[in-house]
């Protein structure tokens, strides 16, 4: 199947409209950008709803948009697993009960919050393997992006990588975080405004969503499911044989519903970070639950059409098909590329294609605005500047260090790229590997807010070990089929996983026990090492109540969690 | 600081007003529309867009300055 997209001049002229005005922010900010703490941490001045959209969009990223698409095909509506029970409680943990430390407690970034509730070496393990992860993970969405637009575009895979490397780079050291920001909030309505227009005519073409359940019943039984599997979500979680994704309830809650998703969106500070740039302790509490309102419909923007693209791939009418392979496999991630390029004519087309560059373009951003704060205070500040004994290192210095790393971070990110274009296997496995370091960290930071007992050695031996136990099941486990060693069995093959989603719920499962079990035990036995006045605002028993009383009943957190609460449990009944 | 509803508002105006003269101009082009199931997409979008991108533009700090003037 041809990949090629034809594309019109208005679909240019709406991808250089765009990228001015991408540009046009980062130069309408770079006068605020006097401080260290303008250009890292926006200034704390972020309205609450700006940075609950940048939130959710920093998120959704185009290889999660893509995959997303890719897996509704494979999974269908179980994979709203991943936003419904995958993030909406996790969200709403993190504004309610967590969000006030990381705020309150004046920390710049989440390596910070260990370092003042724990001690020097969590936070440098923390912001380590941190900043390792987020130019890791910026350099592969370059060469992702590379790759999609020679194979899309037919653009040249050096002058695509270079030329958004560029324009990344540009924005983010005119305007710091508050450009990352802003430029997240134009990528979240082009998303969606962008999308949207596929995904009502991919829709329509299979007779809506009662035409697609028809239409989807013998092909489903002819995979060996029932008739509805793919169009519910927890009906055939009973066994995980009953259904794709091969895990059942219990696995699906413990590890996507607690482990990864608290993992990930209470301890990531990629994440995190969007909420502490905003412009009040109340405003910071609310972005999570801003963000989880458009979070909890975006499945039926991006997943839903994947679940029709099945129909569409068994239906020779239809003439839709996905590229293969070498091997002859579909390539699932480009059903969403299909499914533009199916059914949008010149004009619509761009603004796709532009919603999908808008992504990928701020995925680069949000590591690379977080990188730069990770290095410059956590890594810069407390263990280079020591050393080379500057001692005029005032907030000017920090602003040149900051602006210094954002170049150093989309350097090594385009070393990062070519490397994953060389080796790609290796980038895989990074990715996985560094993946596993948020259980653990969740388990630590979740001991640390909550019960004051626990201890600086006990964090650090916690983390330590919970990460490497998460390496040890991937070198011991393998999903069924596996070919490389990329997927795990590096260390000899003691057990098999039905797919690669079990593997990784139960890596994550293995990790965050080890690390809650470890830092319990070792803090019981050590001595305590901050005394509770040192606690105040870090841990929530230390902490005096905060009182909404003065804020207005519908700007509460509380009253804001409910509403969540109320259409997340509503959406997953009519989707049952 | 800026009101990021200001340049949202303002883009999506440009693209609306694009996408509708280019849904206008090819809006006798039946075999251009056959893939979006014969519905002129590029007028439906633009229009909307246009819409989105006013009120978007309606709400910014900028043009309500202008208003209280």
């Amino acid at each position: 199947m041809d990949t090629k997209f034809a594309l019109a001049g208005i679909d240019y002229l709406i991808m250089v409209v765009y990228f001015i005005f991408v540009l046009g922010i980062g130069w309408a900010l770079k006068k605020y950008m006097k401080n260290a703490s303008a250009f890292l941490e926006a200034g704390r001045s972020i309205p609450a709803w700006v940075a609950g959209l940048a939130f959710i969009s920093t998120n959704l990223g185009a290889l999660e948009v893509m995959g997303m698409t890719g897996s509704g095909l494979k999974y269908g509506m179980l994979t709203t697993h991943f936003y419904w029970v995958g993030a909406i409680p996790a969200m709403i943990f993190l504004a309610l009960f967590m969000m006030r430390f990381y705020y309150g407690s004046k920390a710049r970034s989440v390596p910070e919050y260990l370092k003042l509730r724990f001690n020097e070496k969590t936070r440098g393990l923390n912001a380590i393997l941190f900043a390792v992860m987020t130019v890791l993970a910026s350099g592969i969405s370059m060469y992702a992006l590379a790759i999609l637009l020679e194979n899309v575009l037919g653009w040249n895979f050096n002058v695509s990588l270079l030329a958004s490397a560029a324009i990344v780079l540009a924005y983010t050291y005119l305007g710091g975080l508050s450009s990352a920001i802003y430029n997240e909030v134009l990528q979240f309505f082009i998303i969606v405004i962008g999308l949207l227009p596929m995904t009502i005519l991919v829709l329509t073409d299979v007779g809506g969503w009662g035409g697609l359940q028809n239409s989807l019943a013998p092909i489903v039984e002819g995979k060996g499911f029932a008739a509805d599997t793919w169009t519910t979500t927890w009906k055939y979680s009973g066994t995980g044989s009953a259904n794709p994704l091969g895990v059942a309830w219990y696995g699906i809650f413990a590890g996507l519903g607690f482990v990864l998703s608290f993992g990930y969106w209470c301890t990531n500070f990629l994440i995190v970070q969007r909420a502490m740039a905003a412009e009040s302790m109340t405003a910071a509490r609310k972005v999570p639950l801003i963000g989880a309102i458009p979070k909890m419909f975006i499945p039926f923007l991006i997943i839903v059409p994947g679940i029709a693209a099945l129909v569409l791939m068994n239906d020779p009418l239809k003439g839709f098909a996905l590229p293969l392979n070498d091997a002859g496999q579909p390539i699932y991630d480009y059903t969403i590329i299909m499914l533009l390029k199916h059914y949008l004519p010149a004009g619509v087309l761009g603004l796709g294609v532009t919603a999908l560059l808008a992504s990928f373009m701020s995925g680069m951003a949000g590591n690379v605005s977080a990188f730069n704060t990770v290095w410059t205070y956590d890594i810069y500040q407390s263990y280079i500047r020591p050393v080379t004994g500057n001692k005029d290192a005032d907030d000017r210095h920090y602003l040149k260090i900051g602006k210094m790393a954002t170049i150093f971070g989309v350097i090594v990110s385009i070393a990062a790229a070519y490397i994953a274009s060389k080796f790609g296997n290796i980038m895989d496995f990074l990715q996985t590997i560094f993946s596993m370091i948020n259980a653990p960290l969740f388990a630590v930071i979740f001991l640390g807010m909550f019960w004051k007992r626990s201890t600086g050695n006990a964090a650090f031996t916690g983390l330590l070990a919970g990460f490497s136990i998460a390496l040890i099941h991937h070198g011991l486990t393998q999903p069924e089929g596996a070919t490389t060693l990329v997927k795990g069995g590096w260390l000899g093959v003691v057990h098999t996983y039905p797919v690669e989603m079990a593997q990784n719920f139960w890596t994550a499962i293995y990790a965050f026990t080890t690390s809650t079990v470890l830092t319990v035990v070792i803090s019981l036995l050590s001595k305590r090492c901050k005394t509770d006045e040192e606690l105040n605002g870090l841990v929530y028993s230390m902490t005096p109540r905060l009182s909404d009383g003065d804020i207005r009943w519908h700007q509460r957190p509380w009253f804001l969690a409910t509403v969540v609460g109320v259409i997340c449990i509503v959406l997953t009944i009519m989707f049952w | 600081m800026l009101d990021i509803r200001f340049p949202i508002g303002l883009m999506f105006s440009i693209f609306g007003v694009l996408i509708t003269i280019y849904g206008l101009a090819t809006s006798g082009n039946e075999a251009m529309y056959v893939r979006s199931l014969d519905v002129n997409v590029n007028l439906i979008s633009g229009i909307c867009m246009t819409l989105f991108g006013v009120i978007m533009l309606l709400f910014s700090e900028p043009v309500r300055k202008i208003f209280r003037k």
